[in-house]
């Protein structure tokens, strides 16, 4: 489902942010890790600038208070997975405050690789409480649209060894020892995120994209809806 | 679209052997001072404690200094990062010594966020939900001080406030002192507003030290004193006086 105007909040609102003023459109593309985000992302953005729209692109742990710090975390042993969602929730009201609602106000398309559906994701599929990290991330906008790519945890594991050619540490959040190695903590851990997008899925009216297509496929799919929105 | 949440339980039950006691209050309050007194004390029972500082995480430290350099915080990002430092102290040090037997006792806890954060603007509910996994204190002190007296005393010891401390980036005045005194007013009100909610053990911060030193100790015999007793991890003097070699503030 795809949101006219204007812009809401979840349920907590933003000091100091005028929703009439957000002249932009927010847009939203989340799936789980190595699902082919990123290679979307970049293709949007190249198409809604040549359709003469400003884009901003955004994606988790990038903003400038807390992107390095999370970097940093990373690197060590000792991040728990409480701390973990909420230094990302960090980075994400920072982004949000500082990056996406500035650009909204300037009349930009803004384009995020993720938002706060992932980083409720992990944090559920870490054991935290639903209700919990879902009211922490109750003072984000609500969308025009959010596409979710989906894919099964096969079609993952494929595209990572296909890929990258090696399992990624925190992609298989090895932080939880969800299985014996990589491989299986990988499995568990991804679907168990799978298993959270899906839930959150109606209550948050995504739009789910069959990840399994080509991405020429996905690409015109993801076209054919953000045209509407304009 | 507005998403519906059911109301939340605070805190996380302590079901562990060892205990948490935190003290609160406006800067200025003495807090820290009677907490010291009451670790020493408790230390000299042979009892096993532990030390957490408000704001000491080393993982979020870097962060939170850019932030405060850079003046990058808004109450959201503010409240956040000072949970992420919380949390970061509950997962890696708090509960692990709580679960060991440990007494633990914190300089400042949720309540400070509680009362701070609403003062700079997020809602009461969505920050008491914030840090609802926190471990529930077995004990939580509130020193209570009229302004003018916390006021003085900081005025007194040291030199410089700071940005934040002062509430500087609300823009409430120019004045640094000024700022000051109207931020910390409004964190009293938000401290006595909770008092029945918390449960606070209200300590009367205008008393003599000692006064006071001898009210916690009361309490605390009298809240905890059976399970302080028993359930507790005791150290023997060859353990002690290893220990006290060790770093033990986080």
């Amino acid at each position: 489902m795809l949101l006219k105007q204007p812009l809401e909040f979840y349920s907590e609102s933003l000091a100091g942010v005028d929703r009439g003023e957000l002249q932009g459109k927010l847009i939203v593309i989340e799936g789980p890790d190595s699902v082919g985000r990123s290679t979307q992302v970049a293709r949007l953005r190249t198409w809604l600038e040549h359709q003469g729209h400003a884009v901003l692109d955004t994606g988790l742990a990038r903003g400038a208070l807390a992107g390095k710090g999370i970097s940093q975390a990373k690197e060590g042993n000792t991040l728990g997975p409480i701390t973990m969602t909420l230094f990302y929730a960090t980075d994400f009201a920072d982004r949000l405050e500082n990056e996406i609602v500035p650009a909204l106000r300037a009349g930009f398309v803004v384009l995020t690789d993720r938002y706060i559906f992932s980083l409720m994701a992990r944090a559920i599929a870490r054991g935290e409480d639903r209700a919990w990290i879902e009211r922490v991330a109750s003072f984000a906008l609500v969308p025009h649209a959010i596409y979710y790519l989906r894919a099964e945890v096969r079609d993952l594991v494929s595209r990572v060894v296909l890929g990258r050619g090696a399992f990624d540490h925190w992609e298989s959040g090895m932080d939880m020892r969800f299985g014996a190695d990589m491989h299986d903590s990988f499995v568990k851990y991804q679907s168990r995120v799978i298993h959270a997008l899906d839930r959150m899925a109606k209550r948050y009216n995504f739009v789910v994209i069959d990840a399994t297509k080509t991405p020429d496929q996905i690409f015109r799919e993801l076209q054919r809806s953000i045209g509407k929105l304009f | 679209m507005f998403i519906r949440l059911p109301h939340m339980p605070l805190l996380v039950p302590n079901r562990h052997r060892g205990k948490l006691i935190v003290v609160e209050g406006i800067d200025g309050s003495g807090k820290s001072t009677q907490l010291s007194l009451l670790s020493q004390w408790l230390r000299a029972q042979c009892i096993a404690v532990a030390f957490s500082e408000w704001n000491s995480s080393p993982l979020v430290r870097e962060t939170t200094k850019r932030g405060k350099k850079k003046n990058m915080f808004t109450p959201v990002t503010f409240s956040l990062i000072h949970a992420t430092d919380f949390a970061d102290r509950l997962e890696r040090y708090i509960v692990p010594l709580v679960k060991a037997g440990a007494v633990v006792c914190a300089d400042r806890y949720a309540y400070t966020a509680f009362a701070r954060d609403v003062v700079r603007g997020v809602s009461r509910r969505w920050v008491r939900n914030l840090y609802r996994f926190a471990l529930r204190p077995n004990l939580a002190f509130y020193f209570r001080v009229p302004l003018e007296v916390a006021i003085g005393r900081i005025l007194g010891g040291r030199n410089a406030i700071k940005f934040y401390e002062a509430g500087m980036d609300m823009g409430l005045s120019r004045n640094v002192e000024e700022s000051f005194r109207i931020f910390q007013g409004r964190i009293l009100d938000e401290y006595e507003a909770m008092i029945q909610e918390i449960g606070f053990h209200v300590i009367d911060a205008t008393g003599s030290i000692e006064e006071q030193q001898q009210q916690m100790r009361d309490i605390v015999m009298r809240e905890l004193g059976e399970s302080l007793r028993d359930g507790i991890l005791r150290a023997s003097r060859g353990d002690l006086d290893a220990a006290q070699a060790a770093p033990r503030i986080l």
